[in-house]
């Protein structure tokens, strides 16, 4: 089985020449299919004249566009996950460190299962769920609006641009303190985090999706008698709409962060909480176990919001 | 229907004209190719009469109505077709008809009415993707046509498609214009193509884009592939040429 180009690529260029650029130029990614440079390689090439040998017969270049089969694609799947698993199971077992601080796979299994009988992590994570829930929900219905408007009109975005952009750099986590005064420690503050974490970049994101849209089928749609509401409803929206999910589910996982650091620092529900609970006990099984339960909801997000986005752009594939 | 552009010239930098003193009047179910160099200003010129561009000298205007704006009335196609791609193609021709509002029933029977005539009933329910160039372009052409506009604006409508589909869309676009009578200005690149549909050809000079040559094509009105090959076809078609590349020649010695 030869290695995929990008898994060997930083390994091996350190003992390689630097070749002459031989391989065919990709171009922009979108554009229509080119094929391999057969005009300038094909007829007597002058060697000399650029100072380069002529190409050596036979040599295979690989496009990077190559693909794997599905079979290879989910055996590398699976290694991803089961490769680390077995190198975090081996650690542990070979005793070289001790179990307060890495458990065992075995040792967080159970503290898992204690948790979820116990019902801890059912409201724990019902408590976490339902912050991302609000606050997401919120971050998206005032970010792809405002987002929309910026990308569709010029001087929304001349209006919001410098000062949606400023406030992206502000790090939502200093706010923390500054949410505690206003809001109190109560829900409130922690959903205001994870609104900040995320409304800025969404807003950000979206309107350079809107901006994409071809001016040609603006203009067509003009022609076709469509005014502005129209346009935007019926051509920019459809069109912008898979990247505006693509956005948010980058965003997602923003948000699914920005609940659990709110949540270790003021909280008295949720998975963070429970693992600053965790930590004053020593409960290194515990805090491990919630980290899964914290990735696989994550994974589970981005997965359902990938689904969406197949489904809603399934013209675009 | 006529459509009359008077003194007509665009500026998008101040002090270079893109297009100048353009005076035309095209009589109604004319077809008007307009030919010249890249860069002289044709596309700029349909954008004009589509209403997409305010000219900075002169106006458009139609039956004596100044044009301000776009509207169904002007169809536009351009070189590579601007489907809806989420929208099947039957939803691409009905976009204007939905705009105008027209009732489900109608609007679906003359979608119906218009695939047949450009012959992808059989594709209504495909999305643009699956379609070849010269599929897209009928599917443009159709949506067009539905707000039975008064002039068709082609942009190198067929610029993009190989010789085999471009010779067929050529002869479509024939059939479509005698069967719906509608005024269509093309721009085109392709000289033998100009003299072929053109009733009349319209060469522009570059640099500022004038109306360097308005010539009447005299070939009879049916005409066939076979008719590239007649006598007076090909005469018309090197005089064209011949002008395009004098146009040209001139443009390159000045600058
Ligand atoms: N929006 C614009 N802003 C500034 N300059 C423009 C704009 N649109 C066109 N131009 C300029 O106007 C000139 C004519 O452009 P236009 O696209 O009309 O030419 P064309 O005859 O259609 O060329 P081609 O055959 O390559 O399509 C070009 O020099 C172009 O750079
Ligand atoms: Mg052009």
């Amino acid at each position: 089985m030869t290695p995929h180009p990008a898994a060997t690529q930083a390994g091996e260029t350190a003992d390689q020449k630097p070749d002459p650029v031989t391989g065919p130029d990709p171009g922009p990614v979108t554009g229509p299919v080119t094929g391999p440079v057969g005009d300038t390689a094909t007829g007597p090439v002058d060697g000399g004249a650029t100072g380069l040998a002529p190409p050596r017969p036979g040599r295979r270049i690989r496009p990077l566009s190559g693909s794997v089969t599905a079979r290879t694609a989910w055996t590398l799947r699976a290694l991803s996950v089961l490769g680390p698993l077995a190198a975090w199971w081996a650690l542990s077992a070979s005793g070289a460190v001790n179990p307060a601080f890495l458990p065992s796979p075995a040792a967080v299994w159970d503290a898992g299962v204690r948790m979820a009988v116990s019902g801890d992590l059912w409201s724990d994570l019902a408590a976490s769920l339902g912050r991302i829930g609000l606050g997401f929900l919120l971050a998206v219905l005032i970010s792809v609006p405002l987002g929309f408007t910026m990308g569709a009109l010029p001087w929304a975005q001349a209006l919001l641009e410098p000062i949606v952009g400023l406030l992206r750099y502000l790090p939502a986590s200093a706010f923390i303190p500054l949410l505690i005064i206003w809001l109190g420690i109560g829900e409130a503050s922690k959903v205001a985090l994870l609104v900040l974490g995320v409304v800025f970049f969404n807003t950000l994101m979206t309107a350079d999706v809107v901006r994409r849209v071809p001016r040609r089928l603006l203009e067509v749609s003009a022609t076709l008698g469509a005014g502005r509401p129209r346009v935007a409803a019926r051509v920019v929206f459809p069109y912008a709409l898979p990247g505006i999910i693509d956005a948010m589910r980058v965003n997602a996982a923003a948000a699914w962060n920005f609940v659990v650091v709110a949540e270790l620092i003021a909280a008295t529900s949720g998975l963070g909480y429970r693992i600053t609970r965790a930590q004053r006990f020593l409960q290194t099984d515990r805090i491990f176990a919630i980290l899964v339960v914290i990735g696989l909801i994550g994974l589970t997000i981005d997965v359902t919001l990938r689904l969406l986005r197949a489904r809603v752009g399934r013209w675009s594939a | 229907m006529t459509l009359r552009l008077e003194g007509l010239g665009k500026e998008f930098v101040p002090g270079l004209p893109v297009l100048e003193g353009i005076d035309l009047t095209v009589e109604p179910g004319g077809f008007v190719c307009v030919v010249g160099a890249s860069g002289s200003g044709k596309s700029t010129l349909l954008s004009l009469i589509a209403g997409l561009t305010r000219p900075t000298a002169g106006r458009v205007l139609l039956d004596g109505q100044e044009v301000t704006g776009p509207g169904p009335e002007r169809g536009l196609v351009f070189q590579t077709a601007s489907l809806y791609p989420w929208r099947t193609v039957a939803g691409n021709v009905a976009f204007g008809l939905e705009a105008m509002g027209m009732p489900r029933a109608r609007r679906d029977a003359r979608v119906a009415g218009l695939l047949d005539e450009v012959g992808l009933r059989h594709l209504a329910g495909a999305l643009p993707g699956r379609l070849s160039g010269g599929q897209q372009q009928r599917v443009a052409i159709a949506r067009a046509l539905a707000c039975s506009p008064r002039v068709l604006l082609l942009d190198e409508p067929f610029g993009a498609l190989d010789v085999q589909t471009k010779e067929d869309m050529q002869v479509f676009v024939r059939q479509v214009w005698r069967d719906v009578g509608t005024t269509v200005i093309m721009v085109t690149h392709d000289v033998e193509e100009a003299v072929f549909l053109g009733r009349r050809v319209i060469v522009l000079s570059c640099d500022p884009g004038r109306v360097a040559r308005d010539l009447a094509v005299d070939l009879p009105a049916d005409r066939t592939l076979a008719d590239k090959r007649s006598t007076a076809f090909l005469a018309l078609r090197v005089e064209v040429e011949d002008l395009v590349r004098a146009e040209h020649r001139a443009h390159q010695a000045r600058v």
